[in-house]
Order: structure tokens, then sequence, then C-alpha cells
């Protein structure tokens, strides 16, 4: 018996050491893919010129132009007004439902809202087009509405159902007593919600806002359904803009094999995956602070 | 029932409270009075603690309950369409069962009740948050230690800082849920004289099951059974020579 137990033991160890690895390695397979097919580019771009350069136009013919700095800050503006627009109404609907709502209702908009996280992005994407690009052109007057703003609004809708419900399961999480404490000593409702439990949540918000982040940041086909994809460097929300991902997708398709701009395309990945990796490092040193002080 | 007369601080007149269609509390007739400790003894389950928390309204928020009866503090109904029950809450603070602590520091739990009440004067607030730990008695064993997170704290002094939490707002009464039931003797011992000296400031209620806590700390004691009041008297008499005979059966021991 005590065998059988240990080998058992031993087993299941093993087996979780197995996927552990093999997770790292399909990380650092993909970070090295990556990197190897992106440095060829540097042969004949530096990368200071790839980074801080506004034109990107790899087929001229007279002189190709490899800057990808108006897609860095075309996917910041369109990444960082998404979570503009999804944080504080994500932290308001997850408290709404922790908080104030019916059970009832609770329990049937949170499974609603869970489904909306699986809609697919071609057809957020469609409703950019048909739905909010009029809406958005109307409003301020402009020509076409398939600019950040439509982006904005689009990823914010895509990554709210992440922020609310990973928000409302940690405001549930905060223990009740906290509540009471807060209540005993005449704190209305809302100071309570916000003053304790959003304060006692905020590690599970800030992990529910960057998973949304990430999900924003890394989008792809509805930004480039939605955003007009023009090359130029952006002038404001209302400018049409070419995020990194959509470039990489459009041109992925027709670019000829093992050229500069071929390797180009790869870098721009190489530097999305950095920046992804650094959104979510901050993160973890915020969330790892942030405990550390609880306890 | 001959209970000396004082001036009472709370009341309640054939109080009722239902928990849905569930019947918690019957007709319960107790006063509480100023600068006196009333102890709500019973057993398990008899509903000392519905009782204690209708008395600052903390039951409303659990959902599908109803109280019927009054209670009365100052002579005025707490139910009254014109209370505001955080006012109430303000002027009848609360410590529970299990210390409950903010996950924050101490300074900041002791200075939440002046903040939510828009209090920002730095200097005030210390002045506050000092004085009320000096009241708790805990102010010289965190004196240096006042940014360091509650939760370092042992159980017993989380507890005397819940309750230093509730006089830096400065109710009128306090009220203790079984404060000692989570804490070793030597804190019991310490929270037990505390609220002997609170005393003299606060009108203080507080369930014990407990018996010798009661008999140390009350002046008066309501004795609780199936969410009925079966005797409430001056603590020596309840003590001595009760009136009821489950009141005898119960604090000689033979159940409960
Ligand atoms: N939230 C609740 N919902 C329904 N019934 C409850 C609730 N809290 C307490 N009760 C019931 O009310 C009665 C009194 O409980 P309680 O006041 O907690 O007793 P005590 O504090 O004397 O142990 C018990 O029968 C208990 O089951
Ligand atoms: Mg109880």
């Amino acid at each position: 018996m005590r065998k059988w137990a240990s080998l058992e033991e031993s087993v299941i160890r093993a087996f979780f050491l197995t996927c552990g690895i093999l997770a790292v390695l399909v990380l650092v397979g993909i970070f090295a893919t990556l990197l190897s097919t992106a440095v060829p580019a540097f042969k004949e771009i530096h990368l200071s010129e790839f980074l801080l350069k506004k034109n990107w136009d790899p087929t001229s013919p007279e002189k190709a132009e490899y800057g990808i700095l108006s897609m860095i800050v075309s996917t910041l503006m369109v990444t960082g007004g998404a979570l503009l627009l999804a944080v504080p109404i994500g932290i308001g609907v997850a408290a709404y439902l922790s908080d104030v709502a019916h059970w009832r209702v609770r329990e049937i908009v949170k499974p609603i809202v869970e489904i909306l996280a699986g809609i697919p992005s071609v057809v957020v994407g469609f409703l950019g087009i048909v739905l909010f690009g009029p809406a958005i052109a109307k409003i301020f007057h402009i020509g076409n509405g398939l600019n950040a703003v439509n982006g904005s609004v689009l990823l914010a809708i895509m990554s709210l159902p992440t922020i609310i419900s990973i928000s409302e399961d940690a405001l549930n999480a905060v223990p009740q007593a906290y509540g009471e404490a807060s209540l005993a000593l005449g704190a209305s409702r809302w100071q309570t919600l916000f003053r304790v439990k959003v304060p006692a949540a905020l590690s599970g918000i800030i992990a529910a806002c960057m998973l949304g982040m990430g999900r924003a940041i890394g989008e792809t086909m509805t930004v480039l359904m939605a955003t007009g994809n023009a090359r130029a460097f952006p002038h404001g929300f209302l400018s049409s803009v070419r995020t990194m991902t959509a470039n990489v997708a459009i041109e992925l398709g027709e670019v000829p094999y093992d050229t500069t701009h071929y390797y180009a395309l790869f870098a721009i990945g190489l530097v999305l995956f950095v920046m992804t990796f650094i959104v979510n490092l901050v993160a973890d040193v915020i969330l790892r602070k942030y405990q550390e002080r609880e306890q | 029932m001959n209970v000396e007369t004082g001036i009472a601080k709370i009341e309640t007149r054939d109080l009722d409270f239902y928990y849905g269609p569930t019947r918690a509390l019957k007709r319960v007739n107790v006063s509480c009075y100023k600068n006196r400790v009333t102890a709500i003894i019973g057993p398990s389950g008899c509903g000392k603690s519905t009782f204690i928390r209708t008395l600052n309204r903390m039951n409303d928020v659990i959902p599908g309950t109803r109280v019927e009866g009054t209670i009365l503090l100052d002579g005025k109904d707490v139910h009254a369409p014109d209370v505001d029950v955080v006012e109430l809450r303000r002027r009848v603070g609360m410590v529970f069962q299990k210390p409950n602590p903010f996950p924050k520091s101490i300074f900041d739990n002791i200075a939440y009740g002046l903040r939510i009440n828009g209090m920002k004067d730095k200097r005030k607030l210390e002045e506050v948050v000092v004085r009320s730990l000096r009241g708790a008695a805990l102010w010289e064993e965190v004196k240096d230690r006042l940014d360091e997170n509650a939760f370092a704290l042992s159980g017993g002094q989380q507890q005397r800082l819940c309750i230093a939490r509730a006089l830096a707002v400065e109710p009128e009464v306090i009220l203790f849920d079984e404060p000692c039931s989570a804490i070793d003797p030597i804190a019991t011992a310490k929270v037990e004289d505390l609220i002997e000296t609170l005393e003299k400031s606060y009108t203080v209620v507080i369930v014990t099951h407990n018996m010798q806590q009661a008999a140390r700390v009350s002046d008066y004691t309501a004795f609780m059974m199936l969410g009925e009041l079966v005797e409430f008297d001056v603590t020596e008499k309840i003590f001595t020579n009760p009136v009821n005979k489950l009141t005898e059966e119960y604090i000689t021991g033979r159940f409960g």
C-alpha cells in the first residue's frame, strides 16, 4: 500500500513537472523562433531607426523605409483608449453585480457577460464597420468613422467581459466581515464598496485589467477592420491608424520570402512580444508589492 | 421584574425578528441603561446575535428579514422614517465575534471611521488614533508600529484594535457580540478589563455564552432561550436568586 502510494505520488509529480517544463519550452521556442526570424532584419535596418522613425514604406522603389513608431503609437493609443473606457465601466459593472444587483439578476447577467468573451473578433470588427463607424462619423462630423476611437471602443467591448468577470470574482472573495465592519462604523454602502471592498479586491481587479489589456494589445482582426489602417503618424484619436498587429496581418500574406521586409514584419512581432511581456511584468510587480503589503 | 430604574439608553418593546418565515425573536423587552453593562446570555442559537444586531440595524443588510415591535434609542424609534441608519450606526458601534480589522495599517484602521466622515486634518486624525488606542488599552503595544498591517497583530490585539476603531467615531453605545470567543484567555482578561472601563463613558451591551464573563463584567443580565427573553434583571440577582426555573437550570449548567 505504502509503495503504491509513493509510486503514485512520484508519477503525479513527474506529470506536472513535465507539463510545467513543456509550457516553458513552448514559450522559449516561440521567443527563439521570433528572435531568429527577426534578427536578419537588423542587418539592413538600424534598431534605433526601426523603433524611432515614423515612416514605414518597405516597398518604395527609391528608398525603402522601416520605421514603426507610427504603429507603436497607434497600438498604444488604441489599447490605452480601450482601457480608459473598459476599466471604469468594468469595475463599475463588477461592483454592481457583486454588491447591488439582486442575486437573480447576477445569475442571469454574469453568464451572458462570460459568453460575450467568446464572440469572434471578426464579428466585433463587423460591428465597428456597420454600427460604430457611422455613429462616430456622425457624432464628430467626419467623413468616416474608421479610426482610433472606433478601435478603442471595440477593444473595450472585447476586454470588458474579462475585466467584469474576474473583478467580480475578486470582489466576491472579499470577506463579508470587512463590509460588516465598515457598515458598523457608520459608512454608507458606497463608502464601504469603494473604500473597503475594492481596495481589498485590488490585486484581483488589477489582474483582471491586465488580462483585458493583454487581449486588447494583441487583437488583430478587429482593429484591422475598424481603424482604417492609414500608415501616417496619428494626429489624434480621430485619425485613421494602423496598429502593429494589423500591419503584420496586412503585409505578411504578400511579402516575398527572405527579404528584409519579411524579416522586419517578424521584428514587429518581436516588439509586440516584448511589449506584452513588459505589461505582464509590471502587473506582476504591482501585484506582488500589493500582496506583500497585505500580509 | 423588579429592575432598578436608571436612564434607559436603549429600550426594546415587543421586539420580533424574522429571517424570512422563521421567527428568531419573540416579543423581547430589554432595557440597556446608560453607563451600565448589559449582558445577553443563553444557549447557542437562541437569538443573542440577532437581538444585538437589530439594535444598530445591522440585520437590515440581510435580504428577506423583517423587524416588528420597537427599539428606542434615547426614547426615539430607530426605525422611524427620519432616522438615518448610517448615523444610527455611528452612535451605536459594534465589535464582532471574530476580530475583523481591515487589510490596512493599524493607523488607517482606526482613522477609517473619521475619514469616511470627511476628516482630513492629519494632526486631528493622529490625536484621535492615539486616544482610541489608549482607550482600548492597546497603545503601549503598538505605538511604534502604527504603519504596520493590522494583520500582523495577534488575535487579542486585533480585537482590541477593533474596539479602538469603534471608539474612534465616538459612539454612545457599544455592542459586543461574543468578543472573546475567538481569542485566548489572557487576551480575554484584557478585553474584560477594558469593557469595565468603557462602562464609565458608554452604554455597553455584550453577548456572551460564558456565564462567568457575564457575572464578572455586567450590571444587568438578560437570559434568552429560543428567541424569547426568559428573565432580565440585575446580574447579581440572576446569578444568585433567579426567578425563573429555566434561568436557574441554565446558570447552574444543567443545559446549555
Ligand atoms: N442569516 C440568517 N438567516 C436565517 N436564519 C438565521 C440567520 N442568522 C441566524 N439565523 C437563525 O436565527 C436563530 C438565532 O440565531 P443567532 O441570533 O445567531 O443565535 P445566537 O447568537 O444566540 O447563537 C438561529 O436559529 C439561527 O439559525
Ligand atoms: Mg451568535
